[in-house]
């Protein structure tokens, strides 16, 4: 029942939300192509000046993944963790995910395929993906595309957030799955 | 701290590749994220396009005023500085939106104009206000009711119950999003302080 309702609230969602705005905006007696245009006239020039900030945050993060120092992180943490209950399994996505989107996504999918969606592995990954954001991305791409430089405690506190996220991603599903 | 962050990731990596005899895999790596980075860029130029011009509309016609309305306990707990009526509330709110129903390609560009908007009130330009600050701790944290991507992921991975995690995941963002809400608060009443004190 709850997978259905998901499921048709994910395909529906855009689509209405889409419809109303239409609507509304036409019994409002607005220029709906007009207004479009003149609204989506600022997407370009926005988006291209992201790319420098981009290219530097992206290149960082690809070095230290290729270069084997992210790897070397999860040695190094794997023996604490695992003392506080932590399977070892889900340190990498622990570590990925605040830095990299595609690189979180891409663990998930691997941890759901070598252990299987519905085991305990499984189901933490599932909850650590969905549960936060990627904090360096966000950053990187909402402060770049502003030119703000001093970024005061945004940092800090989002990385807060991600290890809160975790600890609590672990607690609920060693209580629920467990 | 961004460049001394971005400077330490930069060494530490060409250092460790050093060291582990993974010095090729540099050369490679490098060109490869700056491709990725320019399709990242390229991609939102799509959905910013189609966006902005959605948020004109939602805009002008008023619809905006029942978003506002909604969402206005949350406003006003977040961001009570900052006008109800502002375009940047606007756009905020329909970021916080666009994330709770779990539409991600909408919640960059109607963050990213929050950005705009913000800025464009913002004292001393260079550095994050308050406002900023907050915005990015509630949009990390990324409160969410329906994680679409994990579901979609685990029903393509052959999950018997692809939806079995969003209880857990809710709780989870919850925690976050508070803990995120309580500390960014914290660090702003600290630097008010340290400012009143120069």
């Amino acid at each position: 029942m709850l997978q259905f309702i998901v499921q048709s609230v994910a395909a529906w969602i855009i689509p209405v939300f889409i419809f109303i705005i239409l609507v509304y905006a036409a019994s409002k007696k607005v220029d709906v192509f007009d207004t479009f245009v003149e609204g989506a006239k600022e997407g370009f020039s926005t988006s291209v000046t992201l790319i420098p900030y981009l290219v530097a945050m992206l290149v960082a993060i690809g070095l230290l993944r290729a270069s084997g120092a992210i790897d070397l992180l999860i040695t190094l943490l794997a023996p604490l963790l695992t003392r506080f209950n932590v399977p070892g399994e889900i340190i990498p996505l622990a570590l990925m995910r605040p830095l990299s989107g595609s690189g979180a996504l891409g663990v998930t999918a691997e941890i759901l395929n070598s252990y299987g969606p519905d085991s305990f592995i499984g189901r933490l990954a599932s909850t650590m993906q969905g549960s936060t954001d990627t904090t360096f991305f966000v950053l990187t791409v909402y402060f770049g595309s502003v030119g703000i430089r001093k970024t005061r405690h945004a940092l800090s506190v989002g990385l807060l957030a991600d290890f809160t996220a975790f600890v609590a991603a672990v607690f609920i599903c060693s209580k629920v799955f467990g | 701290m961004i460049n001394f962050l971005w400077f330490g990731m930069m060494i530490i990596g060409l250092m460790v590749a050093a060291a582990t005899g993974r010095i090729e895999a540099v050369t490679e790596s490098l060109f490869s994220s700056a491709e990725q980075a320019v399709s990242v860029a390229f991609s939102l130029i799509s959905i910013m396009t189609f966006w902005l011009g959605m948020m004109k509309l939602i805009e002008k016609s008023g619809l905006i005023n029942w978003v506002v309305k909604i969402l206005r306990p949350l406003s006003l707990l977040l961001f009570p500085r900052l006008p109800r009526n502002h375009p940047a509330m606007h756009a905020i709110l329909m970021n916080m939106s666009a994330n709770l129903l779990g539409m991600g390609s909408a919640a960059t560009p109607f963050g990213l104009k929050a950005m705009q908007e913000l800025q464009a009130i913002n004292e001393e330009p260079e550095m994050a206000s308050d406002e900023m600050c907050t915005f990015l701790a509630v949009n990390t944290s990324s409160i969410t009711l329906i994680p679409t991507t994990v579901v979609a992921l685990r029903a393509a991975s052959g999950s018997l119950y692809p939806t079995e995690i969003v209880g857990t995941t809710i709780i989870a963002t919850i925690c976050a999003t508070t803990v995120a809400i309580i500390l960014d608060k914290t660090m702003r009443a600290l630097s008010r302080k340290k400012k009143k004190r120069r």
